[in-house]
């Protein structure tokens, strides 16, 4: 085996873990927790909250191929998607379709 | 041990006119091309997807990776951009608990926790007997990390096809499909305020800390976003 395809293997292992960490806390965390709780409440707050977070920051920060294009065009190809989304009664096909062309579309014309 | 019916109905939902399915797809699509194109081989980025199913974890991975960033940098950033994984399971998994049913199976299926399936299971635990909510989550856990190892697959074949422009469209895909289905989850005032301050803090704490701000921003927007929630009560 390579050093390179050795160290991948590491490198997948780690990755792995550290995900499974927070996944399997919230596990054991959960069980001492009552669906009818307050603490239930603040943390139903704090997943919605934070995946927002992460979400929004993917769009005006992102990392990868996002990169290369301006933040007007990423912002404007979701407000787009999100008008779309309410104007189709919240379906989520049309959006999730017209992002893909909208953005490739306003990338060669703007 | 499993009960087939609520498992398969659990499976199924990925085929609803709301399904995760294409976001998922593409976005694990383009990471297979991306995996490929860093120097990992076929075997390795099946299990990338196949051990992590995580998109954030695994492009901060690929993106260390690249660098050279050592194993400990890699594990901090790969924790710090998963993190969101804890409080969806503890918001999601006591809905899922029965004394009836094995430890095993929380500890096992807690794997397939990612946005796509906890945004399904939220929309319809309530119409699942809390006897079967385990062996539904499994169903649905199972249908979307599968859609996602096949996908990475599939990418890391086509990858020499795949032009940058269209790597660019498929990665804005993911964000734009869940950032909708987030606004449509919006069905009371703490939840609608945690989704609009998350995603105003969650840049404006880029500003301050890039490592941490997806933590900062989502914990101050939760916190305030609960309390709101408790003083409308």
């Amino acid at each position: 085996m390579t050093d390179l395809s050795s160290n991948i293997i590491l490198v997948i292992a780690v990755t792995s873990i550290a995900t499974y960490l927070s996944r399997s806390l919230g596990v054991l965390f959960s069980e001492r927790i009552d669906k009818n709780s307050k603490i239930f409440r603040l943390f139903n707050c704090i997943a919605y909250s934070t995946l927002a977070a992460l979400i929004s920051k993917v769009i005006v920060f992102p990392a990868g191929n996002l990169v290369e294009v301006d933040i007007f065009i990423r912002l404007i190809a979701v407000f787009i998607c999100v008008a779309l989304f309410f104007i189709a009664k919240r379906n989520l096909v049309y959006p999730t379709i017209l992002s893909a062309i909208l953005l490739t579309v306003l990338i060669k014309f703007v | 041990m499993i009960n087939s019916s609520y498992f398969l109905l659990g499976f199924k939902s990925v085929r609803s006119v709301d399904s995760p399915a294409i976001a998922l797809g593409c976005s694990f699509l383009a990471i297979g091309a991306l995996l490929k194109n860093i120097g990992f081989n076929f075997q390795q980025s099946f299990f990338s997807t196949f051990f992590t199913y995580a998109l954030p974890g695994q492009l901060v991975m690929a993106e260390s990776f690249l660098i050279g960033a050592s194993l400990v940098n890699i594990f901090i950033g790969v924790w710090l951009v998963n993190a969101r994984l804890f409080p969806m399971a503890v918001s999601m998994f006591p809905l899922l608990k029965n004394k009836k049913q094995p430890k095993w199976k929380y500890y096992l299926s807690c794997h397939f926790l990612a946005v796509s399936s906890w945004l399904i299971m939220k929309k319809d635990y309530k119409t699942i007997n809390e006897d079967y909510r385990i062996d539904f989550w499994m169903g649905i856990g199972t249908a979307t990390w599968s859609i996602a190892v096949f996908s990475t697959v599939l990418g890391f074949v086509v990858s020499d096809y795949l032009s940058k422009d269209m790597m660019i469209g498929l990665a804005i895909v993911n964000p734009v499909y869940f950032f909708c289905m987030l606004l449509g989850s919006m069905k009371n005032i703490a939840i609608g305020t945690s989704v609009i301050l998350g995603t105003i803090l969650g840049p404006a704490f880029y500003l301050v800390s890039p490592e941490w701000c997806i933590l900062y921003g989502g914990v101050t927007a939760g916190v305030i976003a609960f309390l709101v929630g408790e003083f409308n009560d």
